[in-house]
């Protein structure tokens, strides 16, 4: 079976299941609200420049509900128990890590399509004043963050204690990207002029981080999953 | 019930109303920490006011002493786990060799 | 399984050159703007030197293991982790300790410090996977080690492109002739000192390995 049909085929699957009970996908954007509301109880006061703490609290946000989102939908997969399915099936391993990096980030993207206008809103932050250069920094962050947290959650998936060594492995290893995404947020919303080249910096080591992330994720996905 | 639970229960409800009014006074009769401005830059020595100007020696003691108390912690650890894995390796072997034989 | 040969000749070795360590110390010069406090330095930098050289150990071991298959290397691999983790607090601790002295704060922001914390808590992790992850953790240990050691120039431009645009001072005292001898005398019997740990940490594992071997053999 070729490349791509199987990553077709993986999301597809994902996406049905997905769609048809929204389990993970209302449960994870409600976490991410939820998230964003307590950093604002604990950051924001009278006469504080509200728009510091915005970069940062979305994307602690997105950071924890992506741990979160990560963590169910492998936990979905222990419990039918299809990873031993499609481990076994005769499909190019890689494939299937790509698959699950996809769904993991489209199911992000969904959620940060809440979550960014609501910071917008909460904050004052003009988030979409350079919308494009934004959704840029969101999507190579959640990329980059996606693709460390989909191969470590797909092999803790046997392991004790995977709910919280997910977090303990990924926190240390996705530093760069929360960085990255916080600054050329940052930059983005700075008064009175919002500092593109910068936000342009802060984008080329996301993406740079996400190439090699993904690169070193691929070729150490084969050897992890054979026992 | 057994009796010694609900001696304990009772202790952990006096401790939780006790709390409440506990709380509330050391609260209110917190003063404020002394503020003192952050440092980022290195500030000369002399430039420092008296109480800052720390002594040397307590720091240097401490700081050899962290090192010399892990570094020991560490290979104090090793040789008693060395220790526990020979003593398994000797029973392991003597049973299998009891198998063999 | 005996150590091998080398290892008594160099423990002697290493405890000649920690015991003198100090006198070397006490005779180094003494550094005009931070004074005596700024001789932490002499264990301090090297302690991160181990830190690194395990990390770097553990991450190739690490793709050994995971290329290979190689038992040996998945035990030099928990080996690096170890080393790092151990002598990166000792650095976490007197690193601080110096500090407080010469910049009157526990902890600054730079590119040095942040790195340095950021790879051990990374290790740190790879040590708690390892433990609590239960069967088969060795091989996302592997990878965590790899990922680890992959990140540090990641880290490294984000916390420095972070921090110097908000640019803060901080100074690290460039050596004079004198303490020169002394820091690379240091320097060295840490990275012996390592040599020595390691053999002793992989002969362990090579015996845990072995006891557990032989138990399943009993269970047949």
């Amino acid at each position: 079976m070729s490349f791509l049909r199987t990553i077709l085929l993986v999301l597809r699957k994902d996406l049905v299941v997905e769609l048809r009970s929204g389990e993970i996908l209302y449960t994870t954007a409600f976490f991410a609200v939820s998230c964003v509301l307590v950093f604002a109880f604990g950051f924001v006061r009278e006469g504080r420049d509200l728009q510091d703490v915005a970069p940062g609290i979305l994307w602690i946000a997105i950071a924890f509900s992506g741990t979160l989102a990560l963590g169910r939908t492998f936990e979905r997969e222990r419990q039918s128990e299809t990873l031993r399915a499609l481990i076994v099936a005769p499909v190019d391993r890689p494939a299937l890590y790509l698959a699950k990096l996809i769904g993991v980030t489209t199911l992000m993207a969904a959620v940060e399509l809440l979550i960014v206008p609501l910071a917008a809103l909460l904050f004052d932050a003009p988030l979409f004043r350079h919308a494009l250069m934004t959704a840029a920094l969101l999507a190579a962050g959640t990329v980059g963050f996606s693709a460390v947290g989909t191969l470590f959650a797909a092999m803790l998936v046997r392991a004790r204690s995977r709910d919280v060594l997910l977090p303990i492995l990924l926190y240390p290893l996705t530093v760069p990207v929360i960085i990255a995404g916080v600054r050329g947020t940052a930059a983005l919303l700075q008064q009175p002029e919002p500092d593109l080249a910068i936000a342009r910096m802060w984008l080329s080591l996301m993406v740079s981080f996400d190439v090699v992330f993904i690169t070193l994720a691929l070729w150490t996905f084969e050897p992890l999953m054979t026992d | 019930m057994v009796p010694g639970r609900s001696r304990w229960r009772a202790v952990l409800l006096w401790i939780l109303l006790a709390a409440g009014p506990a709380a509330h006074v050391s609260l209110s009769a917190q003063e404020q920490p002394p503020k003192r401005p952050a440092q980022d830059e290195f500030v000369p020595l002399s430039e420092l006011p008296p109480q800052e100007q720390l002594p040397a020696a307590p720091l240097l003691i401490a700081a050899y002493s962290v090192a010399w108390i892990v570094v020991a912690g560490y290979l104090f650890s090793i040789w008693r786990r060395m220790g526990r894995v020979e003593q398994e390796l000797a029973e392991v072997s003597r049973r299998l060799q009891q198998r063999r034989s | 399984m005996a150590m091998p040969r080398w290892f008594a000749p160099l423990t002697v070795v290493v405890a000649a050159m920690f015991a003198y360590a100090p006198i070397s110390i006490a005779n180094a010069p003494i550094e005009s703007t931070m004074l005596l406090v700024q001789k932490i330095f002499y264990f301090h930098v090297p302690s991160w030197f181990v830190m690194f050289s395990g990390a770097f150990l553990c991450a190739g071991a690490s793709v050994r293991y995971l290329t290979k298959g190689s038992r040996e290397a998945d035990h030099y691999a928990i080996t690096g982790a170890e080393l790092a983790v151990v002598f990166g607090l000792i650095g976490l601790i007197t690193g601080p300790l110096w500090g407080r002295k010469a910049w009157g704060v526990w902890w600054q922001w730079d590119v040095k410090l942040t790195l340095a914390l950021v790879v051990w808590l990374s290790f740190v992790a790879y040590l708690l996977l390892r433990r609590f992850g239960g069967p088969g953790s060795e091989k996302l240990a592997a990878a965590v080690g790899i990922f680890g050691a992959v990140n540090i120039p990641f880290v490294y431009y984000s916390v420095n492109w972070w921090r110097t645009i908000h640019p803060k001072t901080s100074v690290v005292p460039t050596l004079g002739p004198g303490m020169r001898g002394t820091f690379w005398f240091c320097t060295l019997a840490f990275m012996l000192l390592m040599v020595l740990i390691a053999a002793m940490r992989v002969r362990l594992e090579r015996h845990r390995a072995l006891v557990n071997d032989l138990y399943l053999e009993l269970e047949d």
